[in-house]
């Protein structure tokens, strides 16, 4: 386990950015505000009566499991970043595997995402969404999964982009869809059959389902929110991350090495 | 010994490139050499440099470092070196220290640890003489930006010199540096010569710069131009010539032509002298001369008139 020393080098080189960053830290804690708080709580008042369950508690769901993706996703962006301001070649140039470097990429951005989820969890418990303490336990897990996935999801993204200037325009195209085919907002109970392909093959939705399953179980509603049971979930974000990550990381060292 | 690095019949053609960035280049470097890979922008040298240090593959041909091969075994070459890039290659956001562990880890040099205060005595030890070689002090621990240039070149120095390499491979290291901070990088440079006996490959396009090195290799266009030390590449490189002319130029022109000899007519005749004695040759002309003299160009010179065409 030689690689170890280097997989927590790079993790946490990340996280450290992260704590370093005012703007990240002060946008971390504002978003589950504008988004628990500002539209689960207009949702809440002009919809939830008609859904028939607390509308917050399914934003705040929804918002946690895109925040833990996407956060993970995105952080993984900045292996371009480093690749323009050169700092990649101190890495790549390490005698240690490509797949530790970029699985410590993923270690590194899952642990920002995790930490940015945590004000989210804590203004939803203000905010009364029912959550026991076994739940929130259960949480952990589920959100680190969540955003392992979204990690291995911008490794395989950005494989296929040459520069950070085209990662950004194209970004946004793979994760917005995926707000409405995860059902962030939404619900995606009933669909037609080529947006229920769609949504099926959108990572993002079983990361927000599992987190779902956690935080509704044992709850009259369950049934009307949560689309899979939690072991569906997990088994398909498992394949998902092995397929992602591995090929994700083939394609980019291929990139990097066979210019 | 054998070499520590042996390059043989080197050949990389970049995707969708029209030529051969790097065309059939081959050279060995011996232990403990200090190597100059010399050439104008573009001759090939980060392409070779590149290639030898795995971060590019090449497209045929073969590399040894220090006895492995550069693509079968790219980590094992990977442990074998260390690399100072063209662009610094530093975490700017990063403090010195912090940029310096973070290499440690990668090399696997210290157990993982997330604070410099809860590494391993040895480690703290390393700071401070590293520290006090760069001439910082509690500044090793400030973000790298606030650094000079030449400060951060000599930082990635030291940091590529922790995991004690058997090839230190320099990219065009002065470039961007201003006088002051190239001459003290060319002693500290020296003095990691002789302290850790360590090969030193370095690329640049500045002729005085490898003027120092024991042997150069000019690389033009993706080919080897001449390889030797500076003395053996002067020798190969200056043509000695005769600078000659005489009122009546046509009869001179004929006198040359009859010896066969190779001259150029410009102001006046320039005259290779190619191994002959320049006595030898006047003694057989009767042509009343107006100019006599013999001629030999610097290696500035030399380096200029190869080099001169991929510069235009």
């Amino acid at each position: 386990m030689s690689d170890l020393n280097a997989i927590m080098a790079v993790a946490s080189r990340d996280f450290i950015k992260f704590l370093r960053d005012r703007t990240r830290l002060i946008f971390s804690l504002v978003s589950p505000i504008v988004f628990v708080g500002l539209m689960g709580g207009t949702l809440q008042g002009n919809l939830g009566r008609a859904a028939g369950f607390n509308f917050i508690g399914f934003i705040f769901t929804g918002v946690l499991g895109l925040t833990l993706f996407q956060s993970a996703a995105q952080g993984l962006m900045s292996i371009l970043q480093d690749r323009e301001s050169d700092f990649s070649q101190e890495m790549f140039i390490s005698p240690i595997s490509r797949y530790a470097i970029v699985f410590g990429k993923i270690l590194g951005e899952t642990s920002v995402a995790f930490t940015q989820a945590i004000p989210m969890v804590v203004f939803a418990v203000l905010l009364r969404v029912p959550l026991s303490g076994g739940q929130l336990l259960a949480l952990i897990p589920a959100a680190l999964l969540a955003s392992l996935l979204g990690g291995a999801f911008g490794v395989a993204a950005i494989s296929a982009f040459s520069n950070q200037r085209a990662a950004n325009q194209i970004f946004p195209f793979l994760i917005f869809p995926q707000f409405f085919l995860a059902g962030i907002f939404n619900p995606i109970q009933v669909l037609p059959w080529y947006l229920e392909v769609a949504s099926r093959i959108s990572p993002m939705r079983y990361a927000v389902d599992l987190i779902r399953g956690v935080v509704y179980s044992g709850r009259p509603e369950y049934s009307r929110v949560v689309l899979f049971d939690p072991l569906t979930n997990l088994v398909v974000m498992l394949v998902m991350f092995v397929v992602f990550l591995t090929t994700g990381t083939v394609l980019f060292i291929r990139n990097e090495t066979n210019r | 010994m054998p070499p520590v690095i042996e390059v043989h019949n080197l050949v990389k053609r970049y995707r969708k490139a029209d030529r051969n960035a790097v065309d059939g280049v081959s050279f060995d470097v011996q232990p403990g050499e200090f190597f100059a890979l010399l050439g104008p922008n573009g001759a090939g040298k980060t392409t070779t440099i590149s290639i030898l240090t795995t971060t590019l593959r090449p497209t045929s041909g073969s590399v040894r470092i220090a006895g492995h091969d550069a693509v079968a075994e790219a980590a094992a070459v990977r442990r074998q070196v260390g690399i100072i890039f063209q662009k610094p290659s530093l975490d700017l956001n990063l403090s010195g220290e912090e940029n310096v562990r973070f290499h440690a880890f990668m090399y696997n040099l210290y157990p993982y640890r997330p604070t410099y205060s809860l590494m391993a005595g040895g480690y703290k030890k390393q700071i401070a003489d590293l520290a006090a070689i760069l001439g910082l002090g509690k500044e090793i621990f400030q973000p790298v930006k606030k650094l000079s240039g030449g400060m951060m070149r000599k930082l990635e120095i030291i940091r590529g010199l922790m995991h004690r390499p058997h090839v230190l491979f320099l990219d065009e290291p002065t470039a961007g540096l201003d006088a002051a901070s190239r001459r003290s990088l060319w002693d500290y440079l020296r003095e990691v010569r002789e302290r850790y006996e360590t090969t030193i490959f370095l690329t640049t396009h500045y002729l005085d710069e490898a003027e120092e090195a024991g042997r150069i290799c000019i690389l033009d266009k993706g080919h080897v131009v001449s390889n030797g030390t500076p003395q053996e590449i002067k020798a190969d490189l200056l043509q000695e010539r005769l600078v000659l002319d005489a009122d009546d130029r046509s009869a001179l022109r004929a006198e040359l032509v009859a010896q066969g000899l190779k001259f150029e007519e410009g102001v006046h005749f320039q005259v290779d002298l190619n191994g002959h004695r320049a006595q030898a040759i006047i003694q057989r002309i009767g042509t009343p001369l107006t100019v006599l003299r013999t001629d030999s160009p610097s290696l500035e010179d030399a380096y200029l008139k190869i080099v001169g065409t991929s510069l235009e």
